[in-house]
C-alpha cells in the first residue's frame, strides 16, 4: 500500500515548491458511495410511506399514546422491569458467589440453577409458575420434615403479578449470575490474596475488595439486560397481566385498530429503551473514568477545577519524590 | 529460652500428587531477619503462604510466636480453627507481595486504613493518624489521596509495606518485593525494608537481592526442591557454601 501511494497518486515533485502540503488524491470509496445512496433511497421510501400511508392512522396513535389505560400498562411494565431486574441482580450476585465458592455443594447447586433457567424458555417458566397450584395446592413455611409455621392456598398466593415477578426475576438471576461471575473472575487473584493476608474474612474481601472492582465490568452488560428485561416483560401478557403490550392488545381486540396500537406500544418501548441507553452511557462513564480519577459526578459537572487541583497535587508529590 | 517468632518443624505441602515442600525445619528469633533464597519453583512462595495459612500444610508443625498456625492442639489432636480465628491470626502477620496487590479502587489512605478499621476495629480517626505517621516514614507523605495506578512501582510497594505495617504485625513476610520493579526503583523499597529491620521487626524475606541479604539478614536459608539445603549467617552461606547445590546456585547468581 505504502509503495503504491508513493509511486501512484502522490506526485513525486511538489506542485507548489513553497508548500509542503501533500497534494494527494484521496482513495475513492465507490462501494461506500453506492451503499450510501442506496440507504438514502430506502430511508426516503420509508419516511414517505410512514407519512403518507393513511393506514398507519397516526391520528389514532396520537389519541391513545397518552390515554389512561396505556399509561397504566406502561406503569406496570416499568414496575415489572425495575423490580424483576433488581431481584435478578441480587439472585445473580448470590449465585455467582455460590458458584465461586470452594464448597462443592454450593457451587454445583448454583450451576444446576443456571443450567435449568437458561435451558428452558421463559415463556414456559411463566406458564409453569402460573399453574404451580396444580403441583402444590398448598404452600407452607416451616422446617422440612418438622413443624409448619404458616400455610396458605397456592392459588391465592400466586397472583399473576407475583408469577410475573417470580418468573422474570428467577430467569434473570441465571443470566446475571454469569455476568457477575465473569466480573469477579476478571479481578486479579492478588487482590483477594492481599485482602486475606490482611486478615479480612471471605465476606469482607468480597464486599469491600472484589465486588466494588467487579462492578466496572458488570455494569455495561447489566444495562443491556435491563433493556432486554423491559421488552421481555411483554411476555407476561400470557398471564393476562395488563402491561403495556397486553393493554394495547385488549384495546385493538375491541376496536380492530391493530396497527396504530402496536405503534403506540412500540413507541413507548423505544422511548424507554432510549432513556435507559442514555442512563447506561452515563453509568458506564461514571464507573470507568470516575474510578480512575476519583472525581465524583457533581465535581465533574462542576468542570475543570478538580482536574487542575489533581494535577497540581501530582506536581507536589513529584517534588516529594525527588527529595527522598 | 525465649519463644522463637517462627518455629517450623517438618512441614510438608503437596498440590495434588506433587510435593512442593518436603519437610522444612526453620527457626527465626524475634527481631531477626531471615532471607530465603533459591531457584524458581523451589517452594519459597509456597512456604511463605503456609506461614500465614494462605495454604494449608499437609504435615508437620508451624508455630508463630508459640502458637500453632491454623489449628488448635488439644490432647494430641489437631482441630481446625474457624475462618474468623484464622483471620485474627493472619492479621498479626504482615505480607508483602511481588505484585504489590494494592486495592485498585481505593486511594492510598483507604488502602492503609481498610484492614485496621474493619479487622482490628480501630476508629477511623486513629487509623488515619497512624497511617500518616507510617507514610511519612516511607517518604510518601502527601500521596494519601492518590490511586495505586498513579504511583510508580516503587511507591506502590512502599504503600503495600505501609498497609501491612498499619496492622502492627509481629512478623512480616516479603515475597520477592523488588522483583517486579524497574532497577532504579529497587533501592527505595530495599531502603524502607532496611529501616524496618533496624526498627526491630522480625522479617522473612524471599529475595534475589544478595546485597540486601548480606547487609540486613541475620540468617540466609537456601532452598531447593522443597527443602532448606543450607542455612546460616550470610557470610557463611553466601561466601562459603558447604553444599554442592548451594555452590552451583550462587556461582550463577552472584
Ligand atoms: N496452587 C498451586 N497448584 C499447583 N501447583 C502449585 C501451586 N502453587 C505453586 N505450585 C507449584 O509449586 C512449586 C513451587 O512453587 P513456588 O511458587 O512456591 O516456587 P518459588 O520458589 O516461589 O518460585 P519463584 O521463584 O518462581 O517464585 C512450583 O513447581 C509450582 O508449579
Ligand atoms: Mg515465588
Amino acid at each position: 500500500m505504502d509503495f503504491k501511494n508513493e509511486q501512484g497518486p502522490i506526485s513525486p515533485t511538489p506542485v507548489n515548491s513553497k508548500a509542503t502540503i501533500l497534494n494527494a488524491v484521496p482513495i475513492r470509496h465507490y462501494g461506500r458511495w453506492i451503499a450510501t445512496v442506496f440507504l438514502l433511497l430506502v430511508a426516503m421510501v420509508m419516511v414517505k410511506s410512514l407519512l403518507t400511508n393513511p393506514r398507519f392512522r397516526w391520528g389514532i396513535v396520537g389519541e391513545y399514546i397518552i390515554s389512561d389505560p396505556i399509561l397504566d400498562g406502561l406503569r406496570l411494565t416499568l414496575i415489572l422491569t425495575v423490580v424483576a431486574q433488581f431481584l435478578g441482580i441480587l439472585i445473580g450476585i448470590i449465585l455467582a458467589i455460590m458458584r465461586l465458592s470452594s464448597n462443592r455443594v454450593l457451587a454445583r447447586a448454583a450451576w444446576i440453577y443456571i443450567w435449568f433457567f437458561r435451558g428452558t424458555p421463559l415463556l414456559v417458566q411463566l406458564i409453569f409458575w402460573y399453574n404451580i397450584s396444580a403441583l402444590y395446592p398448598e404452600i407452607a413455611i416451616g422446617i422440612p420434615f418438622g413443624p409448619t409455621f404458616w400455610q396458605g392456598n397456592a392459588n391465592e398466593l400466586i397472583t399473576p403479578f407475583a408469577v410475573a415477578i417470580l418468573g422474570l426475576a428467577l430467569n434473570e438471576g441465571a443470566y446475571m449470575a454469569e455476568i457477575v461471575r465473569g466480573g469477579i473472575a476478571g479481578i486479579d487473584k492478588g487482590q483477594s490474596e492481599s485482602a486475606k493476608a490482611l486478615g479480612m474474612t471471605h465476606m469482607q474481601t468480597l464486599r469491600r475488595v472484589i465486588l466494588p472492582q467487579a462492578v466496572k465490568v458488570i455494569i455495561p452488560p447489566t444495562g443491556n439486560q435491563t433493556i432486554l428485561m423491559l421488552k421481555t416483560t411483554s411476555l407476561v401478557s400470557v398471564l393476562a397481566l395488563a402491561d403495556l403490550l397486553y393493554t394495547a392488545q385488549t384495546i385493538y381486540a375491541r376496536t380492530f385498530e391493530t396497527m396504530p396500537l402496536l405503534l403506540v406500544a412500540s413507541l413507548w418501548y423505544l422511548g424507554i429503551t432510549s432513556v435507559l441507553t442514555f442512563g447506561q452511557f452515563f453509568l458506564e462513564r461514571h464507573f470507568t473514568e470516575g474510578n480512575q480519577q476519583r472525581i465524583s459526578f457533581t465535581q465533574r459537572i462542576a468542570g475543570r477545577v478538580s482536574t487542575r487541583k489533581s494535577s497540581s497535587q501530582q506536581g507536589e508529590a513529584g517534588k516529594v519524590n525527588n527529595d527522598d | 529460652m525465649i519463644e522463637p517468632a517462627l518455629r517450623v518443624e517438618g512441614v510438608r505441602k503437596s498440590y495434588g500428587h506433587v510435593e512442593v515442600l518436603k519437610g522444612i525445619d526453620m527457626q527465626v528469633k524475634p527481631g531477626e531477619v531471615a532471607c530465603l533464597v533459591g531457584p524458581s519453583g523451589s517452594g519459597k512462595s509456597t512456604f511463605l503462604r503456609c506461614i500465614n495459612h494462605l495454604e494449608k500444610i499437609n504435615s508437620g508443625r508451624l508455630y508463630v510466636h508459640g502458637e500453632l498456625v491454623g489449628y488448635q492442639e488439644k490432647k494430641g489432636r489437631l482441630y481446625e480453627l474457624t475462618d474468623r480465628e484464622v483471620c485474627q491470626k493472619r492479621a498479626e502477620i504482615g505480607m508483602v507481595f511481588q505484585s504489590f496487590n494494592l486495592f485498585q479502587h481505593m486511594s492510598v489512605l483507604e488502602n492503609i486504613i481498610e484492614a485496621p478499621t474493619r479487622v482490628l476495629k480501630i476508629s477511623k480517626e486513629e487509623a488515619i493518624i497512624h497511617a500518616r505517621e507510617l507514610l511519612e516514614l516511607v517518604g510518601l507523605s502527601g500521596r494519601e489521596d492518590s490511586l495505586p495506578k498513579q504511583l510508580s512501582g516503587g511507591q506502590q510497594q512502599r504503600v503495600a509495606i505501609t498497609r501491612a505495617l498499619a496492622m502492627r504485625p509481629k512478623l512480616m513476610l516479603f515475597d520477592e518485593p523488588t522483583s517486579a520493579l524497574d532497577p532504579e526503583l529497587v533501592g527505595e523499597v530495599l531502603a524502607a525494608m532496611q529501616d524496618l529491620a533496624n526498627s526491630g521487626m522480625t522479617m522473612i524475606v524471599v529475595t534475589h537481592e544478595m546485597g540486601f541479604a548480606r547487609k540486613v539478614a541475620d540468617t540466609v536459608a537456601f532452598m531447593d526442591a522443597g527443602l532448606i539445603v543450607e542455612s546460616g549467617p550470610p557470610d557463611e552461606v553466601l561466601d562459603n557454601p558447604q553444599q554442592e547445590r548451594t555452590k552451583s546456585f550462587f556461582s550463577k547468581v552472584l
